[in-house]
């Protein structure tokens, strides 16, 4: 038995240890939010957050994540409230197919956590794993340098930033 | 535009003895039962085959095209809107369901013909025609950057402004007034003097019931509220929150799960298998033979994908297991010179007399091209989901092509077409590739093997190496100049035509052209790819000019220019791209700037590519796109589509090899199929020209001109030039000169 916590709930599930985290989050918990794209850790369309560190996935074991705390996609806004990262993500209109848009997210999250005023560089160093297909690079960039600007003048929505 | 008959729905003929021709007309709703049982609920009423109003007011614009990512649904929706004065917070979006009735004839038509003045012959079985003549073209029903230009023009703004007219007649019916004394707005039709105002709704089933009007009188440009406005794209919410639903994540009860191994040699079967190893592997339900194929069904993916590494499979020989790219290539070449010596190329495009062009040369410069074979890599890896039972199929997958679909599973287990049923998702990317049935296709057979549902999923390194793929081209050209280097010649020799078929053709003024091509078959599966042809040839014939500009010693910019005087977008959008980036300012060095110019889909585009080249190394620094769509719907969206055609261009261009050794695909995966990805990303900037001449597509024509403009400013920066992508086969060499040595 494996007890996985994903965004704050907690599984007990039989699967084979060397499972990747990616098929039993899709499969077994039916949270189809994250994507398998590449299945080597090449494209990061699988990201989601392992204790809070932005990780792929696809080539995670779940036995790894065993009792630590998994945040997907489903898990981070708010309740009806989405991230600040989600907002800015539909006010820069930056999916097109949307697919890897997910992994985009978990990156940017994370990026914006510890880094919340990230330079140009840090975004590409940081948001460099996550291919989009469809080249929605810039419009990710203004995104997160959206979220990055609402910190410096809005104190209320960067602390919700902080929380991640 | 044409002539819409009236209670028809289909107008189809033949142009030249064998191009299909189909038009789109408009049909009343509740003499559709036929589509009424997919689109209309309880309370609501069909108005035409493309929007629905419900008793609450809601307008639902059925769109048949697919959601690859290019937002065509939300500007299809905009165009019914804004005929229908619909207010746009009360509209939203269905796809049409994969029926015949929703069949994209108009894709067809547009795409064959281009224009709507065609003679009309009824074809008895459209739907069967059509198919066939998609398939033999390698059409795409979604793609060919057409869903603006032909289903919205022709069948979304006919269908608003048909809905209105027919809601407005009804009101005035109603009310006992005239209908020139009503005016609509925001879902409303309003009687100002009887101080009357009511919803569209409270006249939607009147309106069902009447004959369309034959030609609907449509907005002018002036009249517009909701097209060529920004409008937040419907399907973007689902986007950011994990919820929006694709193909690879539909669960359906008792589902099991499979994945495949392809022979790796196109066309080889399954010699021999053991399966000894997988078959006590835990949850494999069969390791299953599927003649060109091997699969695994298991409890879930990743079972069914360690049980196929277990598998021992045999392949028999085939006729492509010799072939290597460079083979290829040296078929290219001696299938062209061949048929330049026996005079059997065909004929493709011929103006004036370039014998005697070439015979009163200055100086003929002679240059060849050629690009390889491309994976699509579509981010969402080829899947489907199927359930075969009591001999019918149902087949859930992201596809750009549902009706095709619907034909094809049905062929390939040999039942009634109306016995498969096809439900579309959200499409992660498609490119292309999502018009060919191959993987729901072994779904379907795979559920009818072992009896349960199946969700087939495709790894990465089967989707890249096991595509339909674009094709690789030679490409050979001689141009003549005179003693002051214009060009008075252009001959062109190239392999394998397909679609567009004016994607070789060139719009400079040189009096004498003569193109040619030869067929050189190979194995290597093919279909459309972002752009089809004009992917190749936006390469070789931009490269090409910009060769002859140098060669006259002329600014590529001005030299391409000077032959446009009679192409007035095609100057225009070149100028704008100069103009946005200071073409004729100094650059600085290890830096270049290059041009190039695309007239595809309808829609004009110029490109400049600013690249840093240091130690080797190509940074492409900026990208300018200036673009003539027509009209912009979207404004906002065409700049996403510029923005998206570019990175998928650049990949190409700077990465993208698909190579063959010993029949089979080399590739496999993003290590050795490399993206463009953020810190390799340029600047875009895109403006837009509303020239409004017949508006274009959008999804494309950014793709073609990149590479070209890439490698013209290679050149500039570094003196070599680029002919034969990609760059990543290139070293540099930059003279580096310290600042101190200067």
């Amino acid at each position: 038995m494996i007890k996985l916590n994903v965004n704050g709930r907690i599984h007990r599930l039989d699967v084979a240890p060397d499972t990747p985290l990616l098929w039993v989050i899709r499969e077994n918990l039916e949270l189809t939010g994250t994507k398998f794209g590449c299945g080597i850790a090449q494209c990061g369309a699988c990201t989601v957050h392992l204790n809070g560190v932005p990780i792929r996935s696809c080539i995670t074991p779940v036995s790894t994540a065993d009792g630590a705390e998994i945040t997907t996609i489903e898990g981070i806004a708010d309740g009806d409230e989405l991230h600040p990262v989600q907002q800015a993500w539909i006010e820069e209109q930056v999916p097109q197919c949307g697919y890897c848009q997910s992994g985009q997210i978990m990156s940017a999250v994370a990026l914006l956590r510890d880094t919340p005023n990230p330079t140009e560089d840090e975004i590409d160093v940081a948001m460099a794993g996550n291919v989009c297909r469809c080249g929605m690079y810039s419009r990710i960039k203004r995104g997160i340098q959206r979220v990055a600007g609402v910190q410096v003048f809005d104190p209320k929505t960067s602390q919700e930033v902080q929380h991640g | 535009m044409g002539k819409w008959t009236r209670r028809g729905f289909i107008t189809a003929g033949v142009v030249g003895g064998s191009a299909l021709v189909i038009g789109v007309a408009i049909r009343p709703g509740l003499q559709t039962p036929g589509l009424s049982k997919y689109v209309a609920g309880e309370g609501e009423t069909l108005i035409n085959a493309w929007v629905k109003i419900d008793a609450d007011n809601k307008v639902t614009a059925i769109v048949p095209h697919s959601e690859m990512g290019q937002g065509a649904q939300t500007a299809l929706a905009q165009m019914l809107a804004d005929e229908l004065d619909a207010a746009w917070e009360d509209v939203s979006c269905l796809e049409a369901p994969a029926e015949d009735d929703y069949a994209n004839y108009a894709l067809g038509k547009g795409y064959i013909v281009g224009d709507m003045n065609i003679p009309r012959v009824l074809v008895g079985s459209v739907d069967g025609v059509f198919m066939q003549v998609s398939k033999a073209m390698h059409l795409q029903i979604t793609g060919g950057s057409l869903s603006i230009r032909t289903t919205g023009v022709y069948g979304m703004r006919v269908a608003g402004a048909a809905a209105k007219e027919m809601l407005v007649e009804s009101a005035a019916e109603a009310w006992g007034v005239s209908p020139d004394e009503l005016k609509t707005e925001n879902g409303m039709i309003i009687h100002e003097a009887g101080g009357k105002r009511e919803p569209y709704s409270a006249f939607a089933e009147i309106a069902g019931s009447k004959v369309p009007p034959s030609v609907p009188t449509l907005k002018t440009p002036d009249q517009f509220n909701i097209m060529g406005k920004e409008k937040p794209r419907l399907d973007i919410p689902s986007k950011v929150d994990g919820s929006a639903q694709f193909g690879i994540d539909v669960v359906v009860d008792g589902m099991k799960y499979a994945t495949v191994n392809a022979a790796p040699v196109f066309g080889a079967r399954v010699l021999k298998m053991d399966t000894r190893k997988a078959d006590k592997m835990p949850g494999v339900v069969e390791v299953v033979n599927l003649d060109d194929a091997v699969a695994v069904v298991a409890d879930g993916y990743w079972q069914a994908k360690q049980a196929l590494a277990a598998v021992e499979v045999s392949w028999t020989n085939a006729d492509g297991e010799n072939m290597n790219s460079a083979s290829l290539f040296d078929q290219f070449q001696s299938d062209m010179e061949e048929a330049t010596l026996s005079g059997e190329a065909n004929l493709d495009l011929e103006e004036g007399d370039t014998v005697k062009a070439f015979a009163s040369a200055d100086r003929v410069i002679e240059r060849q091209y050629r690009v390889p074979y491309l994976a699509h890599a579509c981010m969402e890896p080829m899947n489907a989901v199927a359930r075969f039972e009591n001999g019918m199929c149902e087949i859930w997958t992201g596809t750009q092509n549902p009706l095709g679909f619907k034909h094809e599973v049905a062929a390939a287990l040999e039942i009634d077409p109306q016995d498969v049923r096809v439900t579309n998702y959200f499409m992660g990317g498609g490119f292309g590739r999502r018009s060919i049935a191959d993987a729901a296709i072994q779904a379907a057979r795979l559920s009818r093997h072992i009896g349960s549902p199946v969700k087939l999923i495709w790894s990465r390194e089967e989707d890249v190496q096991h595509d339909y793929y674009r094709p690789a081209v030679a490409s050979n050209f001689r141009a003549a100049l005179d003693a002051d280097g214009n060009p008075t010649a252009w001959e062109n020799i190239f392999v394998d035509k397909h679609e567009p078929v004016e994607a070789p053709h060139v719009a400079y003024a040189i009096a004498n052209k003569r193109i040619e091509y030869v067929d050189s078959p190979t194995s290597i599966p093919f279909g459309p790819w972002r752009s089809v042809d004009h992917s190749q040839h936006g390469f070789f014939t931009e490269s090409f000019i910009d060769e002859l500009a140098y060669e006259a010693q002329v600014d590529p910019y001005q030299f391409r220019r000077n032959l446009l005087k009679d192409h007035k977008r095609h100057r225009d959008v070149l100028d704008l791209a100069a103009e946005k980036a200071n073409w004729s300012k100094p650059i600085g060095k290890n830096r270049g700037r290059g041009i190039a110019l695309q007239d595809s889909f309808g829609t004009l585009v110029a490109e400049v590519v600013e690249v840093t080249v240091t130690e080797g190394k190509v940074k492409v620094d900026r990208v300018v796109v200036a673009v003539d769509p027509g009209f912009a719907v979207a404004p906002d969206g065409l700049k996403a589509q510029m923005e998206s055609g570019v990175i998928y261009g650049l990949t190409a261009a700077l990465y993208g090899e698909i190579s063959i050794d010993n029949g089979r695909v080399v590739q496999g995966n993003f290590d050795d199929y490399p993206m463009v990805r953020m810190d390799s990303a340029p600047e875009i900037e895109t403006y837009i020209i509303n020239s409004h001449e017949p508006w274009g597509g959008a999804g494309e024509p950014g793709t073609p001109g990149t590479a070209p403009a890439l490698t013209n400013a290679i050149f500039a920066a570094t003196g070599t030039r680029i002919r034969e992508l990609p760059v990543s086969k290139y070293e540099f060499d930059v003279k580096f000169i310290e600042e101190n040595e200067v």
